[in-house]
């Protein structure tokens, strides 16, 4: 009975873990396509310093805003950017707006960042920002931020949350409709 | 039957202490002022390494750091000069890899090798395969340093955080963060600033 009961029990224990495990596998696979249309042949990468991001993170016009911090070397952040660019399509018209703040280096804005914005059709808007003083700009950003990429500020008017994480569509979703309510 | 009961609640019992163990394990790591627990990790060398095999250290500067993190790769040199400079002075360079090499296989034990071969690093390169001390230290990133100081108490973390001011360019760091810490530290005062935040590749799981 004792045993029965013990192997019963590890049984949904480790039937638990596996679950969890799948999910996150499923998690990876998900892939979606990029669609847009950026076809200029040269187009102007806006290049901020901490002070001239600011604006984008405490805008008060009751639009919800979705800000990615990423760059082109980051893979996981390169990995969740098509669910990003979901978010923006799917929820335009519901006063949603992503906006993706690039932290690649300066000298490959030309080699790396822009190609890449026009490869994949990037159709968020797209930010780069180049502010050494990262000390002092990581915790103004928030203050839990450890200074690891991908992470995610969503915002409207006051009300804020910030994720250092990796995002799927499915949970980006469910954080932004916590706002949308 | 009651007997089971009981066996039943037990179990209960300890899936949810775990489930809550976890919880807080995955985010917490050492705070200032906490005691680091030693480690026994693989250098590309093959040997073991433990911070009690450096029988004459005053103390530590533990870099997570792997070849992987266009941020690591630019501290490279500034690591190995870290420890050209501190390693004499009682504070070793001790480099943990901690990322998963099923998802960066560019970290994998060979390619440490060859990277440390061609930087000519003369620190320990460790692989922390089982990826349980990165969590221990709390570091989320690479590159991702600790400072410890050797009391009769243990290491104690005295500096967490970034290596200097400026990962693009050494030559315009206003501030070296972690020359500061040890430097305080080699003069007996305290370390004035203790923490400091960078951007950093997280940490592959």
């Amino acid at each position: 009975m004792k045993l029965k009961l013990l192997f019963i029990t590890i049984l949904l224990m480790v039937s638990c873990a596996k679950e969890k495990k799948t999910a996150t596998i499923q998690e990876v696979s998900g892939q979606e396509v990029l669609q847009n249309d950026k076809n200029s042949d040269d187009f102007q990468l806006e290049v901020y310093d901490f002070s001239g991001l600011e604006p984008f993170l405490n805008k008060k016009d009751d639009k919800i805003y979705v800000v990615n911090f990423w760059a082109t070397w980051c893979a996981p952040c390169v990995k969740e950017l098509p669910y990003f660019e979901k978010l923006n399509s799917e929820y335009k018209n519901q006063n949603v707006e992503v906006v993706l703040v690039s932290l690649d280096f300066p000298h490959l804005y030309e080699k790396k960042l822009k190609p890449f914005i026009k490869e994949n059709n990037l159709a968020s808007k797209v930010i780069a920002l180049d502010d050494a003083n990262m000390n002092t700009w990581i915790p103004m950003v928030d203050e839990n931020w450890s200074g690891s990429i991908p992470a995610t500020v969503i915002y409207k008017n006051d009300e804020r949350r910030f994720f250092e994480q990796s995002f799927n569509y499915e949970e980006l979703e469910k954080e932004l409709k916590q706002f949308i309510k | 039957m009651k007997k089971s009961i009981k066996i039943l609640s037990v179990v209960f019992l300890l899936m949810l202490v775990s489930a809550f163990n976890v919880n807080n394990t995955a985010s917490d790591g050492y705070q200032i002022g906490d005691v680091a627990e030693d480690f026994s990790l693989k250098n590309i060398d093959g040997n073991m390494v433990s911070m009690a095999d450096y029988n004459n250290a005053k103390g530590f500067i533990i870099t997570f750091t792997c070849n992987t993190c266009p941020f690591a790769v630019m501290y490279e040199d500034r690591i190995q000069a870290l420890n050209v400079k501190y390693a004499t002075l009682g504070y070793p360079v001790i480099a943990i890899m901690p990322n998963n090499t099923a998802v960066k296989p560019g970290d994998a034990l060979p390619e440490m090798k060859k990277r440390a071969k061609e930087k000519g690093f003369t620190f320990p390169y460790l692989m922390d395969e089982a990826q349980n001390v990165y969590p221990k230290f709390g570091a989320t990133k690479t590159p991702h340093i600790y400072v410890l100081e050797k009391t009769k108490k243990g290491n104690i973390v005295k500096y967490i955080g970034a290596i200097d001011d400026n990962h693009k360019d050494a030559s315009a760091v206003k501030v070296k963060y972690v020359e500061n810490a040890v430097d305080a530290l080699l003069k007996g005062e305290t370390v004035k600033q203790k923490e400091t935040k960078a951007i950093g590749c997280s940490i592959k799981v």
